[in-house]
């Protein structure tokens, strides 16, 4: 063998904190050795975040991939030819028959991990850009039509019709019109948006255009979270190329069309998540949370109609312009049409990435993708939707993943995180915790939530403490109906539900915690 | 796994600060950026910031307070040579992150918040790095670890008080 042979060692933040890095090195010194050539190419995250690092090799067969690669197997795994596709423990074949891949629907995540994020001709040789080019031809009422014909919901939380919503600013008075992207991902066990924006920024970027195309809006903004550094670097560096090859600019591809995005990067603050929160905090204001009406798609940024939507939302429209809308409703069930990016997390032994159409089960995802938990033991609770989400027992595993069957389950799936807890999980530290988080990130713009989490905290210390559970177990359910009738939003709103749901099914972790005697 | 790149930053000045603010004055609700850009360069906000801010965007200081105040990442006093991030958030704590928390408050000895006594870390913490399958994370100076344990931390903070010495 001779000539150049391509690797693939992921650049994703996660695989990175796994030494990504230091397996690259090292294999071009081992590739050196042995006077090999590498081209290594940092792609994004396949998002079987469990086999990270996840190296493949391009061979005529295709992608074989080696996982996880730690830096001292390098050695061990070129001398086996992994160079030539050598077998090797650590080897699985290729990587898209790889049945955690392979059992996947990819739409939104389909380039994810396959190209080169920051190589404007790898998106565009695969498949990218349809959408724009799509939305070019169409009136902004059309492109409307496909996005509400899609049946696609909001992907941030709340499941909102995404259609409806870019109909309402498409339809509002103003002199100027806007597109803004919520990339907050302020839920714990989420990292969906994170892994698309540092795995294929140019889809964010094709599908803002394309919102902006939607409604006559020329500009964009992208809330990011600064946790997420290298998303923001990634993100920037796209959008500098993309304006380069003509996507963004004065004119878009060429049409008389302009748009250009600016990236604006959060200051640590949960509740900038909700959308009117991050509005004021885009216009330079502390995150609180405005009353509705009037709703961000009459008055939202600086005033302006505004489009307001979650990265994997807005990523779903390129794929539904270039597909059909009729393509992508064909998949899901009920009123959960498309597909759903969920986030295996926590304790669970396969976490990463599941892209699959709606439907699908709870213990289908913990279980048959997941493989059960990290550390071998029983699963005792699962949380999904973020920390304003339901515990749920082992015993609902059955439950359908779509918006409906969850609500019916007083559960949520938010933005479709699911964190897996073992049975050595105090479920009534996690009920204080929610309490806490509250407490913690409340914008204090009403009391029940600015106080109700404080007194949630010490209420759950003296049930945990044994003192006068009774009372305080009443006292505890008081303030979470409190809360939950009389909080302007969600943050307020919901926290009782991971408290409630703890008392539901484990309240003897709660009573428990120190003998709780009366 | 190791710390991210250290960085460097300008002693504060009024001048310096008015260069800063001027880069973005002419945008739409700069004042967030513009308080991201003065921590990036002098490390932290001076509070003799807070007015030229103020008069720059025509806002008063109360206003420009109250947003340095709401946000997390903003401090106003110099942070330790090194800040290292422990993720307390629902995912890392199914992976054992408050023991994580507990064993880096004993070793440093001192809480979430604050830096140690000679300067060499300072200790935040922080819910949620996107890293929950690889669980608990953290992030050192920018560099986000994954799957880290007790030893983990303790060659990190050993790094960091050796460069220290
Ligand atoms: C406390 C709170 C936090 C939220 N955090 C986020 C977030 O991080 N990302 C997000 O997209 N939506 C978040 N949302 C939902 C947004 O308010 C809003 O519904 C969403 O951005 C709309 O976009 P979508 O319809 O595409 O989902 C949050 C809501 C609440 C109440
Ligand atoms: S419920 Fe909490 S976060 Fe929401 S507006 Fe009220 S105080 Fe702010
Ligand atoms: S919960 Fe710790 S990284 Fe997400």
């Amino acid at each position: 063998m001779s000539g150049l042979t391509t690797v693939f060692v992921p650049g994703d933040a996660a695989a990175r904190s796994v030494g990504a890095d230091a397996v690259a090195q090292r294999l071009e010194t081992e590739a050196g050795r042995i006077g090999r050539q590498l081209r290594i190419v940092r792609n994004g995250s396949r998002g079987m975040l469990f086999l990270e690092p996840l190296v493949e090799v391009a061979t005529e067969a295709g992608r074989l991939a080696y996982g996880p690669v730690a830096p001292e197997d390098v050695a061990g795994l070129v001398e086996a030819g992994m160079l030539d596709g050598g077998e090797h423990p650590l080897a699985h074949g290729l990587t898209e028959q790889i049945d955690y891949f392979a059992r996947q629907t990819r739409l939104t995540f389909a380039r994810v991990g396959l190209t080169d994020p920051l190589s404007f001709d790898d998106y565009e040789a695969n498949g990218g850009l349809a959408g724009v080019r799509k939305a070019l031809e169409l009136t902004p009422e059309a492109i409307v039509a496909e996005v509400t014909d899609s049946g696609l919901r909001g992907r941030g939380g709340a499941g909102f019709p995404a259609g409806i919503k870019w109909r309402t600013v498409l339809g509002a008075p103003g002199k100027e019109r806007l597109v803004c992207c919520n990339a907050d991902e302020g839920d714990s066990g989420t990292f969906a948006d994170r892994m698309l924006i540092e795995g294929d920024p140019f889809l964010l970027i094709e599908a803002m255009v394309i919102a902006g195309l939607a409604v006559a809006a020329t500009e964009g903004y992208v809330y990011l979270r600064s946790e997420y550094p290298q998303a923001a670097a990634m993100l920037r560096a796209a959008i500098h190329l993309a304006h380069e090859h003509g996507l963004l600019g004065a004119s878009v591809l060429g049409s008389d069309h302009a748009f250009d995005i600016f990236v604006r990067v959060g200051a640590g603050s949960y509740i900038c998540g909700e959308e009117t929160a991050m509005l004021e905090s885009l216009e330079g204001r502390r995150g609180v949370v405005r009353a509705k009406p009037p709703l961000p798609a009459i008055a939202g940024l600086f005033g302006c109609p505004t489009i307001v939507n979650n990265v994997l939302t807005l990523a779903a429209v390129p794929e539904i312009l270039a597909g059909g809308a009729a393509a992508y409703a064909d998949l899901g069930t009920g009123r959960s049409r498309g597909t759903q990016v969920f986030q295996l997390a926590g304790n669970i032994r396969c976490g990463g990435i599941v892209e699959t159409a709606f439907g699908v089960t709870l213990g289908g995802l913990v279980e048959g993708f997941g493989g059960g938990t990290a550390s071998g033991r029983p699963i005792r609770a699962i949380q999904a939707g973020g920390p304003l989400g339901s515990y749920l027992p082992a015993s609902e595993l059955g439950l359908e993943m779509d918006y409906e069957a969850f609500s019916g389950a007083d559960a949520m799936l938010g933005h479709g995180g699911i964190v897996v807890f073992d049975d050595t999980v105090d479920m009534g530290l996690q009920a204080r915790f929610a309490m806490e988080f509250c407490a913690i990130e409340s914008c204090g713009k009403c009391t029940p939530c600015r106080v109700g989490a404080v007194r949630g905290v010490e209420v759950i210390d003296k049930i945990r403490a044994g003192i006068e559970v009774e009372a305080n177990l009443e006292l505890l359910e008081d303030l979470c109906e409190t809360m939950t009738d009389g909080s302007l939003c969600a943050m307020g709103g919901l926290t009782p539900q991971p408290v409630l749901s703890v008392l539901q099914h484990f309240g003897g972790d709660l009573v428990g915690a120190r003998g709780g005697t009366n | 796994m190791q710390w991210g790149a250290r960085r460097s930053y300008e002693a504060f000045s009024p001048e310096r600060a008015g260069e800063v603010i001027a880069l973005r004055s002419s945008e739409r609700g700069p004042l967030i950026e513009i308080l991201r850009d003065l921590q990036a360069t002098f490390g932290y906000l001076d509070p003799a910031a807070t007015p030229i801010v103020a008069e720059a965007l025509n806002l008063s200081e109360a206003e420009v307070y109250g947003v340095i105040s709401f946000y997390a990442d903003f401090r106003t006093e110099p942070a330790g040579r090194r800040v290292l991030q422990i993720c307390r958030a629902e995912a890392c704590q199914a992976m054992g992150a408050e023991k994580l928390c507990a064993h880096a408050r004993k070793r440093l000895g001192v809480d979430f918040g604050s830096t140690t006594p000679d300067g060499a870390i300072t200790l935040l913490e922080v819910f949620c790095l996107g890293n929950c399958a690889l669980s608990p994370a953290v992030l050192a100076d920018g560099q986000l670890i994954g799957r880290v344990d007790d030893s983990t931390l303790d060659e990190l903070i050993e790094a960091a008080e050796l460069a220290s010495r």
